[in-house]
């Protein structure tokens, strides 16, 4: 073991140039592996944070009725599941803002600031004024500024197609990014919508963010088997099936990828090993007639291909490391956030090591046998 | 004097299985004394090197047997057989077969480390005693690759004796070297087998060299056509 070993680097430290070679061959497969894998998983974790970040990822209602102790679903609803991250109660209604001769449809959405703040990130998405504090106040979506040509403090009327309505005042507005939200999202505190339609105390839904959001079918299951069947349970991945299998599509292709990067990796490696068992025949031939087992003339070889595999997934780690941080400081948007935030992950890089190096040593398999096949005779016959 | 090793009707035919088996030894017994310094020679193509491998135990006879202290080999093992060439045969070959990632102490001890034992002090002694007695002590920490023809040879000499073998087999020794190395290669081999009754086969050509050893095997068309003892 020793032995074989000894010899196996000084085999390698013998031909420096080849080994070198070697090692960056693998050092590059594991580099375009760290580096994809960064790439997608911090593709994937911007997509769905992006999608699905900013809103509700399990929604509770109950069909053409409000729910009216809501305190209590909370309460119950977060001691039995673990994968809650935020839980808040929402209720709406739908109507018209009219301005003088403006106005426009929009969705007047109760809340409740302190914890839906958890959930629709308000604070960071207010691009003027203030969250609504008392009654009456309201923050609309920065494209109703123009809309209804309004401005902070102003005074707008509220009116829907059932007989209620009421003025409030314009405490700020908020950014989205989606034209949609931002065209039609009025909101205000629960009191007021409560008011304005007359149920007191009652919430149209309760809304929650997981920890786990993939966990969400789970998650929901959960729920239902606590809640009573009057509730419906919806989650964000009913809603989002193309967006899922557009992932599942890209973890899929990233997984492509790094198989036939390790295919080639193993293809290299095994190729350049068996070449160099007929450049050190010479070596294996003396050594056989001195008595070498043909056991430990073999690990010679797998110990080339673990030593080589060692270094080219140390040098490779570092490359794709290096690569992703190149990567994620030069290709950057106008306002110099990166184009894609990449995710380093060092479980997975670990992993993408731990492959490189078994993968070598596989690949030295074929190699190390033919070694142990090699015949002494042949050798010293032809000199 | 015992014999320490007997060759037995050894029979070696190449291509058996081919239209036309070339056969090189015919029917074989031989047998060489302990502590004896015997050389066996015969044209290219004689059959003599296909002996010494057989006796080598790095080819096997088609037909025969091998005694070693008689004991049969025929029986052994792939691992058995490397076991036995370990510890028992020092080989020196004409193309000396130095591993040139080593140095010339690393390849003396080479032997010794294939039996996996640990290094101990007596034994890194003991090589550099024989690095010493080939006349290379001070070249010890070169690699095999930074020394000339001869010095690799007695390089490799010192190799064939680092685990006592109780036979040396050399197969033309001096085949590549010049007359005044030759002439030294030789001495040394003899002071050698006189100091530690090591038993030497060699094979050589040059029948000058032959007539300095104490046995004289000439093997002509695979078959004894002379056998001088002194």
């Amino acid at each position: 073991m020793k032995l074989a070993f000894q010899i196996a680097k000084r085999f390698l430290f013998s031909a420096k140039k080849q080994t070198i070679v070697i090692i960056l061959g693998i050092a590059i497969g594991v580099s375009v592996q760290v580096f994809i894998g960064s790439l997608i998983s911090g593709l994937q974790d911007s997509l769905v944070d992006s999608t699905i970040g900013s809103r509700s990822q399990i929604t509770i209602s109950i069909e053409d009725d409000y729910i009216s102790d809501y305190q209590n679903e909370i309460t119950l609803i977060k001691n039995s599941s673990d994968n809650i991250e935020s839980i808040t109660p929402t209720i709406s209604t739908s109507g018209s803002l009219v301005n003088n001769d403006l106005s426009q449809i929009v969705v007047l959405r109760g809340m409740e600031f302190e914890t839906a703040d958890d959930i629709y990130k308000l604070t960071d998405k207010l691009v003027e004024g203030r969250l609504p504090t008392s009654n009456n106040e309201i923050v609309l979506g920065k494209n109703l500024k123009d809309l209804l040509s309004i401005n902070i403090d102003d005074t707008i009327a509220f009116e829907s197609p059932v007989p209620y309505s009421d003025t409030y005042t314009v405490v700020g507005f908020f950014d989205f990014k989606v034209k949609e939200i931002n065209n039609t999202w009025v909101l205000t505190n629960l009191s007021t919508v409560q008011t304005l339609i007359n149920e007191p105390g009652m919430v149209s839904q309760i809304e929650m963010q997981l920890i786990r959001v993939f966990d969400a079918k789970e998650t929901a299951i959960e729920l239902e088997s606590v809640l009573s069947s009057d509730y419906s349970i919806s989650t964000w991945i009913a809603e989002n099936e193309e967006l899922l299998s557009g992932l599942n599509g890209q973890s899929i292709s990233s997984l492509m990828i790094q198989i036939f990067v390790i295919i080639s990796v193993v293809l290299g490696i095994s190729s350049v090993l068996a070449i160099t068992v007929l450049q050190k025949s010479r070596q294996l031939g003396i050594l056989k007639a001195m008595g070498i087992k043909d056991n430990d003339a073999s690990k010679i070889f797998l110990f080339e291909g673990l030593i080589l595999g060692v270094f080219g997934a140390l040098v490779g780690i570092l490359l794709g490391i290096g690569l992703s941080f190149a990567f994620a400081t030069f290709a950057v948007n106008p306002d110099g956030s990166p184009v894609i935030p990449l995710t380093i992950d060092y479980g997975f890089i670990a992993l993408s090591g731990v492959i490189a190096i078994v993968a070598s040593t596989v690949a030295a398999l074929s190699p190390a046998i033919k070694s142990s096949k090699l015949s002494v005779i042949e050798v010293i016959r032809n000199g | 004097m015992a014999d320490i090793l007997t060759l037995k009707k050894i029979n070696k035919t190449y291509g058996e299985k081919t239209k036309n088996p070339t056969q090189v030894l015919f029917d074989l017994d031989l047998s060489f004394e302990e502590k004896s310094f015997n050389s066996i020679i015969g044209q290219s193509g004689s059959g003599k090197s296909t002996l010494l491998n057989i006796i080598g135990t790095l080819d096997k006879p088609t037909s025969g047997e091998v005694f070693f202290n008689d004991v049969s080999l025929k029986g052994y093992s792939k691992e058995q057989l490397a076991e036995f060439r370990n510890q028992s045969i020092g080989f020196i070959f004409q193309f000396h077969y130095l591993l040139p990632e080593f140095t010339a102490l690393e390849n003396v001890l080479m032997p010794y480390k294939i039996s996996k034992k640990e290094i101990t002090t007596q034994v890194m002694k003991r090589a550099e005693e024989l690095l010493d007695i080939v006349g290379l002590e001070k070249f010890k920490n070169n690699l095999a690759t930074n020394l000339s023809g001869g010095q690799q040879q007695r390089v490799a000499i010192a190799r064939s004796l680092i685990n006592n073998p109780k036979i040396v087999l050399a197969d033309e020794p001096t085949g590549n070297l010049d007359s005044d190395t030759t002439e030294n290669v030789y001495k040394l081999l003899r002071e050698i087998n006189e100091k530690f009754e090591t038993t030497f086969i060699i094979i050589t050509h040059d029948r000058h060299i032959a007539e300095k050893t104490d046995r004289v095997i000439e093997i002509k068309d695979g078959r004894i056509n002379l056998d001088i003892k002194k």
